[in-house]
């Protein structure tokens, strides 16, 4: 099995960072907990993503905008291997992600390895995803016990003591998702990503798929979360909320970056493509 | 109700000694039934799993299995596949120089059964698992599951949801089924039936009797199936009332 990771031809100097696998400091910074550098993604002839590089110390809250088709949301997806990026770098705690390419297109070389960057980010969908066939305490409690090996009693403890802390009362633990509020459901999702303990969390338009009224309880949480430093990623639509919470923020067009910086860009965006983006959003 | 039976010229309940002949048939039909349907669900599943593979040449494979099998009638299937058997075996055994080998048939009519009612259930499987909603199995993913997990805690008990009315169908038929079996030697339920009725010169009787027992036993089922009906859809909104 060819195991060496994929690095673009032209990138020696990506390699050479890839040779450090503890984070050390490099020239004065702290090396980032997780660095997307150069990520390609095509379906079929359309390039969604050309060439994307992120970098999230610990503690970042990185907003991903940009209109739908952006690539904002393929980006988010990249990052645990929803979606197989075809080119570029993945690395996680100084630990690049070793790519193969096969036959079909791009896999990740190590399943293990796979299966344990996927445990490390947790993702929050649009849609919740929660399974339907199980309680709420059997949501949130399932992926510690039957992938981390949390005890049963131990998982349902975590389950618990996370379902209070996205704000639902304990009887909601013995309810099946389908009978919960959407603004309910998705604070479960919330708390079913809590409870891998995860060092990252990806948020894919969290508030997107809720009724207006909805919207505030699920954003509630994850300010929270963003003020106790934990690190997140999150595509979203919600300008206000991402100035408030965000410590960088990146604007994709097309699939690439076109501006990045702190939440200050959006009061002053420099690009005229995120000034219009972002005045035909203020009505 | 004696005296309705009678009317029609029926005895009430008098096997004439046929009784453990006809215990044995229906013991017969039920083994065969049950393990016939062990053998396609499990052949099923894997059937829906190659027609849904990424790979060209499996789904192609796959769908061979189901157009030839749903194609070509139960009998001149299991005509075809037991003698077929036999005749490739004889010349098998002849060419290595081993002993005659005779298939049972039991295990043959399982093994048919099994065949054939694999291709039914590999496209109820098979679209039971296009109804589950992607992201159901996409969160498994993303939260680390391997695949066998994902299948097991996730898709499988999403998926039966959608399985067990076909699932229930597809039980039935096959049950029928089996009364096919006698022509390759198998004293199942009919079987018994019309031996009794030979002999007794009484043949409505006994497959009246054979009739009624089938429809318990059908209606027995329908019984369990409603109850993993009702157990696979636990946390569906205005799903089947407890």
């Amino acid at each position: 099995m060819n195991q060496t990771a994929y690095a673009m031809p032209a990138d020696p100097a990506g390699l050479c960072t890839q040779r450090l696998a503890q984070p050390l400091s490099v020239a004065g910074t702290a090396l980032h907990k997780l660095q997307v550098e150069d990520l390609h993604k095509r379906y079929g002839d359309h390039e969604v993503l050309k060439g994307v590089s992120l970098n999230a110390s610990s503690g970042d809250v990185i907003s991903l905008i940009g209109t739908s088709g952006s690539g904002k949301s393929t980006l988010l997806r990249c990052i645990n291997f929803l979606e197989q990026p075809d080119a570029g770098r993945i690395t996680l705690d100084g630990r690049t992600i070793a790519l193969r390419q096969t036959r079909g297109g791009t896999t990740v070389a190590d399943k293990a390895q796979l299966q344990g960057l996927r445990t490390r980010l947790a993702m929050v969908f649009q849609h919740f995803n929660l399974w339907s066939h199980m309680s709420v305490l059997d949501n949130i409690s399932m992926a510690p016990r039957q992938v981390l090996g949390v005890p049963a009693r131990e998982a349902s403890e975590r389950a618990r003591a996370y379902l209070d802390k996205v704000g639902l009362p304990a009887r909601v633990a013995e309810q099946y998702p389908a009978f919960l509020s959407g603004g309910q459901q998705q604070r479960v999702a919330i708390a079913r990503a809590l409870a891998m303990e995860p060092e990252i969390i990806l948020f894919d338009e969290p508030t997107s798929a809720l009724d207006p009224e909805l919207v505030g309880e699920v954003l509630k949480v994850i300010q929270t979360l963003a003020e106790e430093g934990r690190t997140m990623i999150m595509v979203t639509h919600e300008m206000g909320f991402a100035r408030q919470v965000s410590s960088q923020v990146l604007f994709l067009h097309q699939g690439r970056v076109e501006e990045q910086g702190s939440a200050q860009i959006l009061d002053h965006p420099a690009s005229e493509r995120l000034q219009q983006f972002l005045s035909n959003r203020l009505k | 109700m004696n005296d309705l039976l009678h009317s029609f010229g029926l005895p009430v309940l008098d096997l004439q000694g046929f009784g453990p002949l006809l215990l044995q048939g229906i013991w017969m039909t039920l083994k065969l039934a049950l393990l016939s349907m062990l053998l396609s669900i499990a052949l099923g599943l894997f059937g829906a799993c190659v027609k849904l593979a990424p790979l060209r040449w499996l789904r192609l494979l796959g769908a061979g299995y189901t157009t030839l099998i749903r194609g070509v009638p139960d009998l001149v299937l299991i005509l075809l596949i037991f003698y077929s058997l036999q005749t490739w075996l004889n010349e098998l055994t002849d060419l290595l120089g081993w002993d005659y080998l005779e298939i049972d048939p039991f295990s043959a009519g399982v093994a048919t059964l099994g065949f054939i009612y694999g291709a039914y259930f590999t496209e109820t499987f098979r679209g039971a698992i296009l109804s589950v909603p992607r992201g159901q199995l996409e969160a498994a993913t993303a939260y680390g599951l391997g695949p066998l997990k994902r299948f097991r805690l996730v898709l499988f008990p999403q998926m039966m949801r959608f399985a067990l009315p076909g699932l229930g169908n597809n039980w039935l038929v096959l049950l029928k089924a089996t009364a096919l079996v006698s022509i390759i030697g198998l004293s199942d339920l009919v079987k018994a039936a019309q031996n009794a009725g030979k002999t007794t010169n009484d043949p409505l009787y006994f497959l009246v009797l054979a009739a009624v027992v089938y429809l318990l036993i059908t209606s027995l089922s329908n019984l369990v199936l409603r109850r993993l009906e009702r157990r696979y859809n636990t946390g569906i909104k205005g799903g089947l009332l407890p």
